[in-house]
C-alpha cells in the first residue's frame, strides 16, 4: 500500500545559511493523525510549509529530496501549486482571518476556486463550520467580522475554512496555542471527528498534547529526524534516549 | 540606613517637601507645554480661517451672487463669475487624480509585493529623491518639454488643463506611491500566507487581501496626492495658460487653456488695492478653496470610517 503521504530524503536550508532540515525520511496514512513534535527550532513548521510549497514563497533558500503526495512529487515542474494547497489546507498558529465577515472568509477560497453556485457555497459554508464545532455558535451572525471571534472561534473559523475546500491533507501549526483548556478541548474533539474523512498532520501545543491525540507521531530535534512511531511506542517505550529524555521532561 | 528599613516610610503620611513633589512640578511643567501647544494649532487653524472670513465675507455682500455664479471673469470690469476658475481647477485635479491614482497604485503594488529586492532597494530612494523636486522645475519642465509635445500632438496651444493635469500627476506620484508602498508592507504577513494557503493565486491575493486590508492607508496615500494637486499654484500657473474661460465640454476640454483658482490668486494679488471689491473676491475664492479640501477631507474620512464599520460585510 502506498503512503498517503512520503517524504524522501528532504533537506531544507534557509537563504541565511542555517539548516532546518536534514535528510528526513517518514511515510504518512491516510486517514491517521500524524503529529510533529519537538522543541523549538526542530524544523516542524518548516517541514509543514514544505509540504504545501509555502515554503516557495522565501527567496535563496534550498531544496533537495522529495514530497509525494498519492505517489506523486509535489515539487515536479507540472505541478499546479494552487491547486495542491487547496488538496492539502493549513491553519496556522495565530489564527489569520482576512478582512472581511465569517461567511465571507469561508467563501473566499471557494469562490477562489471557480465556484460560483451561491447554494453551493452557502452549503459548504455551514457543513465546514458544522465540522470543525463553530456552526451554533455563529449561525446567527455570519455577516459579522470574523475579526469579533474570540480567540478559539477564530482558529475554528481557519479550520472551517480549509475544511470547506475538501482537502485531502490538512496542516495544522500549533492551532491551540494560546487558546484555553475547553476551546482546546474543542478543537481536538473536532480533530477526532475529522480524521475519519481526511489525513491530519499537526504541529502539537506541548509533549501532552501530542500523546492526547497523536495516532502516530514523529520526533524532530535540530533538523533531524529522531524516531516516527505509533503514540503507544513514542510516548510508552521509546527506542531513542533523545525521545525518552523529550517525552519525560529532561529538557525542552 | 538600609532601604528595608526606609520602606515603611512611605507609606505612612507624606511628608512636606519629598521628592516626589519635585517630580509633580516637572509633569506639570511638561504637561502644560504640550497642552499649549496643542492648544495653539486650534486657535491658529481657527484664526486663520476667521480672516479668511472677515476679508473675503464682503465679496459676497458686495458683489451680487449672479455676478460670482456668472461665467466672466474680468476684475477690470467688476465681472467676479468664479465659474471659469472653479472649472479650471477642477478639470486639472481631475486630469491629474485620474493619472497619477492608477499609475501610482500599481507602481505601489509593483514594488511590493512583485519587484526583485534589488530593484526595490534602487527605485525606492529614486521615487522618494522625485517628491524632493520643487514644482516650479517640474512646471519648467512642463513648459519646456511637455507644452511643444501637446501643441504638435494637435492641440491649439501647449498650454493646457491636460498638461497642468501630467505636471500635477508626477508632482503627487511620489506622495501616492511611498505612503501606498508602506501601508502594503504593513499588511501582516499572516493575511498573504493565509490566503495563498487557501489556494489564492498571487494576483488573487493582493487583489482580494492585501489591498483590502491596506484600504485605509491607500485612501490617505490618494488624499495626500490630491492635496498636493488642488493646493499647487505656481507650477500649474506656468502650464495651462492662464486663459479664464470655459472651455468647451467634451474630452477637448483638457486641450484648451485653463486657469485655475490658486493661479488666479497668485497671479493678482500683488495688484489689487487692499479692500477693494476685487481684493475680497480673491478672498472668497480662497474661502471656495477651503470649502473644497474641507469636502475632499470628510469625504475621505468617512470612507474610511465607513469601510471599518462595513468591514463585516464584505471583503
Amino acid at each position: 500500500m502506498t503512503a498517503k503521504l512520503s517524504i524522501q530524503n528532504l533537506s531544507f536550508t534557509y537563504a541565511d545559511g542555517a539548516q532546518a532540515l536534514r535528510q528526513i525520511n517518514m511515510d504518512i496514512q491516510a486517514n491517521e493523525l500524524f503529529v510533529l513534535f519537538g522543541p523549538s527550532r526542530a524544523g516542524k513548521t518548516t517541514l509543514l510549509r514544505l509540504l504545501n510549497r509555502l515554503a516557495d514563497l522565501l527567496e535563496g533558500t534550498e531544496r533537495t529530496g522529495e514530497v509525494l503526495i498519492n505517489g506523486r512529487d509535489i515539487y515536479a515542474p507540472n505541478v499546479d501549486v494552487t491547486q495542491l494547497r487547496r488538496r492539502v489546507g493549513m491553519v496556522f498558529a495565530v489564527p489569520t482571518p482576512l478582512p472581511g465577515s465569517i461567511y465571507s472568509n469561508l467563501a473566499y477560497s471557494l469562490q477562489m476556486a471557480g465556484i460560483r453556485d451561491h447554494h453551493t457555497i452557502a452549503e459548504r459554508v455551514e457543513r465546514s463550520l458544522r465540522q470543525a464545532a463553530l456552526w451554533d455558535e455563529v449561525k446567527d451572525r455570519l455577516q459579522d467580522s470574523a475579526f469579533a471571534l474570540s480567540g478559539g472561534q477564530k482558529q475554528r473559523m481557519c479550520l472551517a475554512r480549509s475544511l470547506a475546500l475538501e482537502p485531502e491533507i490538512i496542516l495544522l501549526d500549533n492551532p491551540t496555542s494560546g487558546l484555553d483548556p475547553i476551546s482546546t478541548a474543542m478543537v481536538e474533539d473536532s480533530l477526532f471527528q475529522l480524521k475519519q474523512q481526511y489525513t491530519i498532520i499537526m504541529v502539537p501545543h506541548s509533549v501532552q498534547q501530542a500523546s492526547r491525540v497523536a495516532d502516530r507521531a514523529a520526533f524532530l530535534l535540530n533538523g533531524e529526524l529522531v524516531e516516527v512511531g505509533s503514540q503507544q511506542q513514542l510516548f510508552m517505550h521509546p527506542h531513542d534516549k533523545r525521545t525518552e529524555d523529550y517525552v519525560t521532561g529532561r529538557f525542552g | 540606613m538600609s532601604t528595608f528599613d526606609e520602606a515603611p516610610v512611605s507609606w505612612q503620611e507624606p511628608q512636606k517637601d519629598a521628592p516626589p513633589a519635585r517630580r509633580n512640578w516637572s509633569e506639570l511643567i511638561i504637561e502644560t507645554l504640550i497642552r499649549l501647544a496643542g492648544i495653539s494649532a486650534v486657535v491658529i487653524i481657527t484664526l486663520i480661517f476667521l480672516f479668511l472670513l472677515k476679508e473675503g465675507a464682503p465679496a459676497f455682500m458686495q458683489v451680487p451672487i449672479t455676478n460670482l455664479l456668472s461665467t466672466r471673469w474680468y476684475p477690470i470690469e467688476d465681472m467676479f463669475g468664479l465659474i471659469p476658475l472653479l472649472v479650471g481647477s477642477l478639470l486639472v485635479t481631475i486630469g491629474a487624480v485620474a493619472i497619477a491614482v492608477p499609475l501610482g497604485l500599481t507602481t505601489a503594488v509593483y514594488l511590493g509585493e512583485f519587484a526583485p529586492p534589488w530593484q526595490r532597494e534602487i527605485l525606492k530612494p529614486v521615487i522618494e529623491v522625485l517628491a524632493a523636486i520643487p514644482s516650479i522645475v517640474l512646471g519648467f519642465l512642463g513648459w519646456v518639454a511637455l507644452a511643444p509635445l501637446i501643441q504638435g500632438a494637435g492641440a491649439p496651444t501647449g498650454l493646457t488643463a491636460f498638461t497642468g493635469a501630467i505636471i500635477l500627476a508626477y508632482m503627487s506620484l511620489p506622495t501616492i506611491i511611498s505612503i501606498t508602498e508602506d501601508a502594503l508592507y504593513a499588511v501582516p504577513r499572516e493575511y498573504r500566507d493565509g490566503a495563498l494557503a487557501l489556494g489564492a493565486t498571487q494576483w488573487q491575493t493582493i487583489w482580494r487581501v492585501t489591498l483590502p486590508a491596506a484600504r485605509s492607508g491607500i485612501v490617505i496615500a490618494v488624499m495626500l496626492g490630491v492635496g498636493r494637486a488642488i493646493g499647487e499654484t505656481m507650477a500649474v500657473m506656468l502650464v495651462t495658460g492662464n486663459a479664464a474661460n470655459i472651455p468647451q465640454f467634451g474630452l477637448g476640454a483638457f486641450f484648451q487653456p485653463v486657469r485655475t483658482m490658486t493661479a488666479t490668486i497668485a497671479a493678482e494679488m500683488g495688484e489689487v488695492a487692499q479692500g477693494s471689491v476685487h481684493y475680497s473676491v480673491l478672498f472668497a475664492i480662497g474661502i471656495v478653496l477651503f470649502l473644497i479640501t474641507f469636502l475632499v477631507n470628510s469625504l475621505a474620512t468617512r470612507f474610511i470610517g465607513g469601510s471599518a464599520r462595513r468591514r463585516g460585510g464584505q471583503i
